[in-house]
């Protein structure tokens, strides 16, 4: 018998006891209420989202999967498919780093893995507090490292990522991990049961009592008492993760498996519920059969520990023997726990008891909230001050956080490993070669937290548009994307109205630019004593490049006669721009607005650019503007730049504008007319700014005073932030 | 050409070797797993990169004991060249096939990224055209600075069996230019007769120029022209 004190200790308010009560007809016992508690979760219910993530266009021709599974899944040609996700792992993070962001690349791996497909890369977005703040430097070593650890050791590399540094995040940090496989179309496996009788079987390591109940803890908001709940984070082994993937697929070879599911938040319960529950079958499982690493473990423990690097397997008559010798070789526990039944519950059985008998339908459909929202967009333009020293504000950015080079977090990351990486990370999308062909896939996540605090709408348009300006400028058709949606408290009206504003702006974006969202995950409550984060709705986009003799990187081979131009409208807007942060102390105001016609244009246009071998580089140009993007171009080159303004505007806003929609390139001399002349008969708007030359960063604006900084200089500020930082006392 | 490359729970570049090997010698190498007890005669026998048994307890040394290894032992001290790259150096020393250990790099991060290597000694292994001229692999590992004392470091000077170093682009060995704190800025060492070869640098992973290097080829290639030299 449980108690209604019980239900609000593990995160159930007085409405969703009283629900369990009525769908069983009878009070819970703790092990049931326990699993309730689990699955009704928003992490792991979806509650307060899933009336607005319906309107995410999910569908497209090239579409295998869409949400709804452990990851999405996309025709790339040749009779493969890409699986892909990307998921939070926000609060462990923030209560132990390295721990918690090791178990989230560990967590994501095993989505993409239980569906048959080998990881081929991993992608990271990280969001940390102030570099002031006096937590920073610990949660990024630990974060970066236990990414490493996890990563490195499965020897599936990591290319890219983001990281960003905002006040915003002094309290909740934000760990997004996302992970892309390739499967034989013919050989992708799902979460389903099969029919009645079927054996379900456990493999991979055994369970412990570490992670019990993660999915509440990751439901709910932190507060001063939250260093406590560092029991609730799960221990990584990485090294019994790559057993378990190559015993799965050495497996799914075979003929053995019905369906397959990782145990991932909520372990054996969500597991079980989804499987069995997908078929619309029953389950029953003898908890005395689970592997358990310490004694004594309750019903309750068993069903809610998040022990890591387990999975639960729904196989075929007869293969038992053929699937226990193939884990046998790896040292895996395997062991059948239970069957499918037609029950349409989920039984447990401990010490010959049943212990816990649930309809597996509220468990499985959860509940669906529709809550208060008000949408709350700042509305009022703000007048961004100048200093126009873009001289000195140049210097001052590159030798910014969220500008410098990212290389001292992915040099601690095996980005080469499985010998298909093309280029480094930090590029405008990372680039996997599918093996053993001349096709890759391009990669990119993108978000700009500072655009949706001040419109959540225009933020998540904003997103998408980023990560489909990136796909182009490597030369990559866009095909999907993944999204990770981390807020506040959905409680909160105005954290609500964020939630639903972002989601119609990814929503509006997708359809327009033909990206459809075939996974997703939703991350809440990511607020301390009661100050939600900026909301920060992550994409994570994946497109594909035909020809991988195409590709053109940021680093300029031959850079002599090489001309620069933009593509794009420049307008100068400065508000909510890094420049606005950074240099005016100014975060008020409007983001720039996304036109997607533009984007859509643009970005064909640049493909067609280099699909036709027209020019030599490409980056799209976002933070910080044409300054940003040129100075990385020419700090990887190691070549000076001479441009001209030729407009009015305020040299600052002409350099650190950020208006969407644009391209830098660089081009032969000897293309530019040709460029030009194509570029005037498709209605892209285009402009040349100067050449590449000399080893100065040098501009002439419209009243013709030139000023210039070394490249040099500009290099060492843009690569040795993070090494500076950690030596010194900041 | 036969190539034997040892797989152990864990390894993780034996594909990425296997490819190298592919492409170059134009043969399939064959892959074995560590519980094994025997081996074909082979004119190769590899110990790929990764992280062996996770590199619990001390990297390498889990798989130093594994079943395969006696064979690989026996067959090594009768001749047969023997590659350990990274988590294969790292199994060779524990094996005590070589001498020393590596540490942990000395500012305790994982590195990865290319780095630059020359060959100052005449060897076997690397291709005479390219002994005093820098080269460069990629490393990737957390435990890569080599250490020996003092009479074994001698023995390996006097003997020509430093086969790599750090350097920099120019070829300048300093400390500067060791990435990871290796005594002598040591990358690769060979065994007395010279037929066992570790070293930390990964040459498999730089046989592309669209994957950022492809100076690993000739290390291949010079190896299958040359069988039997060892």
């Amino acid at each position: 018998m449980t108690t209604l004190d019980q239900a609000l200790e593990l995160g159930l308010n007085k409405s969703e006891y009283e629900k369990i009560i009525n769908y069983l007809d009878r009070v819970p016992n703790i092990t049931e209420l326990g699993i309730f508690s689990a699955m009704w979760s928003e992490h792991c219910s979806y509650k307060s989202s899933r009336k607005w993530l319906k309107n995410l266009p999910t569908n497209a021709d090239w579409v295998i999967q869409g949400p709804g599974e452990n990851a999405g899944v996309i025709d790339i040609g040749n009779g493969l498919a890409a699986v892909f996700k990307m998921e939070s792992h926000n609060h462990p993070s923030f209560i132990e780093p390295y721990q918690g962001a090791a178990t989230g690349v560990g967590g994501i791996m095993r989505d993409v893995f239980t569906m048959g497909a080998r990881p081929v890369a991993n992608m990271n977005c990280l969001r940390f507090g102030s570099v002031h703040h006096h937590k920073t430097k610990h949660l990024l070593s630990g974060v970066v490292s236990g990414i490493g650890g996890y990563g490195n050791c499965m020897g599936v590399p990591t290319i890219g990522g983001e990281c960003t540094f905002d006040k915003g995040y002094n309290g909740n940090i934000l760990v997004n991990a996302m992970t892309i496989g390739i499967v034989d179309q013919k050989s992708i496996f799902y979460a389903k049961a099969g029919k009645p009788g079927s054996k379900v079987v456990y493999v991979g390591a055994k369970t412990g009592r570490d992670g019990i109940h993660g999915a509440s803890m990751a439901s709910a908001s932190f507060d001063e008492d939250s260093e406590n709940k560092r029991p609730t984070v799960q221990v990584g082994d990485p090294f019994t993760e790559k057993l378990l993937l190559e015993s799965c697929l050495e497996l799914m070879r075979t003929d053995c498996i019905i369906g397959i599911q990782d145990m991932g938040a909520a372990g054996l319960t969500s597991s079980a519920v989804e499987m069995a529950a997908k078929d619309n079958n029953g389950i029953k499982i003898n908890l005395d059969k689970v592997p358990v690493r310490e004694t004594k473990m309750t019903p309750f423990e068993i069903m809610l520990s998040e022990s890591q690097e387990r999975m639960l397997m729904v196989i075929k008559p007869n293969s038992e023997q053929k699937a226990k010798k193939i884990f046998n070789k790896w040292e895996l526990d395997f062991s059948v726990i239970g069957e499918v039944t037609d029950s349409k519950h989920i039984e447990l059985i401990s010490n010959n008891i049943s212990v816990a008998n649930i309809p597996l339908e509220p468990l499985a459909n959860g509940l669906i909230y529709n809550r208060p929202y008000k949408i709350n967009k700042s509305k009022n333009k703000t007048i961004v001050n100048t200093n126009n020293n873009w001289d000195i504000s140049l210097q001052k950015l590159m030798n910014n956080p969220d500008l410098c080079s990212r290389r001292w977090i992915w040099e601690q990351y095996d980005h080469m490993v499985m010998g298909d990486t093309i280029g480094m990370p930090g590029s405008e999308a990372s680039i996997v070669r599918i093996h053993g062909t001349n096709e890759a896939l391009a990669i990119t996540t993108d978000c700009t937290p500072r655009y949706c605090k001040a419109d959540a709408k225009m933020g998540g348009k904003q997103a998408v548009a980023e990560s489909y300006r990136n796909l182009c400028s490597v030369g990559a058709t866009a095909l999907a994307i993944t999204d990770c949606l981390n807020f506040g408290n959905p409680e909160n009206s105005i954290v609500m109205g964020q939630i639903i504003n972002a989601i119609n702006g990814i929503g509006e974006a997708c359809k327009k630019l033909s990206m459809p969202v075939i996974a997703g995950n939703v991350s809440l409550y990511n607020e301390t004593d009661g100050e939600s984060i900026p909301p920060t709705p992550q994409i994570g986009a994946v497109g594909i490049i035909k020809d991988t003799s195409k590709i053109i990187n940021n680093k300029i081979e031959n850079s002599s006669d090489n001309d620069i131009l933009i593509i794009g409208e420049t307008l100068g807007h400065l508000e909510c721009s890094i420049y606005a942060k950074e240099i005016s102390k100014n975060e008020n105001g409007l983001p720039p607005n996304v036109n997607l016609d533009e984007e859509f244009k643009n970005g064909q246009f640049i493909l067609e650019l280099i699909s036709k071998d027209m020019i030599n580089s490409c980056k799209d140009i976002s933070d910080g503007g044409i300054a940003i993007a040129l100075t990385e171009i020419c700090t990887m080159s190691s070549i000076g730049c001479k441009i001209t303004q030729k407009n009015k505007l305020n040299i600052d806003a002409w350099l650190f504008g950020e208006d969407q929609a644009r391209y830098i390139i660089i081009c032969n001399k000897s293309n530019t007319k040709d460029i030009i002349s194509a570029a005037n008969q498709k209605q892209v708007t285009i402009d040349c700014i100067g050449e590449l030359q000399g080893e100065n960063f040098e501009v002439k604006d419209f009243k013709k005073e030139i000023k210039k900084i070394s490249i040099e200089k500009l290099y060492n500020l843009r690569n040795n932030w993070f090494e500076n930082y950690f030596s010194t006392k900041i | 050409m036969k190539t034997s490359i040892i797989v152990f729970p864990g390894s993780n570049c034996d594909r990425d070797i296997a490819v190298a090997i592919r492409n170059v010698s134009n043969t399939e190498p064959n892959m074995v797993w560590h519980k094994e007890t025997s081996l074909n005669k082979a004119d190769l026998i590899v110990l790929p990169g990764g992280f062996s048994h996770g590199d619990y307890l001390r990297s390498g040394s889990i798989a130093s004991r594994a079943p395969i290894m006696k064979e690989v032992i026996k067959l090594a001290n009768n001749g047969t060249p023997v590659l350990g790259i990274c988590n294969g150096f790292q199994i060779l020393t524990e094996c005590e096939l070589l001498p020393g250990v590596l540490m942990r790099n000395k500012n305790m991060q994982f590195i990865c990224k290319y780095t630059y290597l020359i060959s100052n000694n005449e060897n076997k292994w690397v291709n005479k055209k390219e002994i005093n001229k820098v080269i460069s692999y990629p490393v990737a590992h957390h435990d890569g600075n080599y250490f020996c004392n003092k009479d074994e470091l001698n023995n390996l000077k006097a003997n020509n069996r430093i086969v790599f170093q750090y350097c920099s682009a120019t070829g300048i060995i300093s400390e500067e230019n060791n990435i990871n704190g290796s005594l002598y800025n040591i990358a690769g060492i060979t065994n007395k007769n010279g037929n066992v070869l570790g070293m930390m640098p990964h040459p498999e992973r730089a046989i592309s120029k669209n994957l950022g290097g492809n100076d690993g080829i000739s290390f291949f290639e010079n190896f299958f022209n040359n069988i039997g030299n060892l």
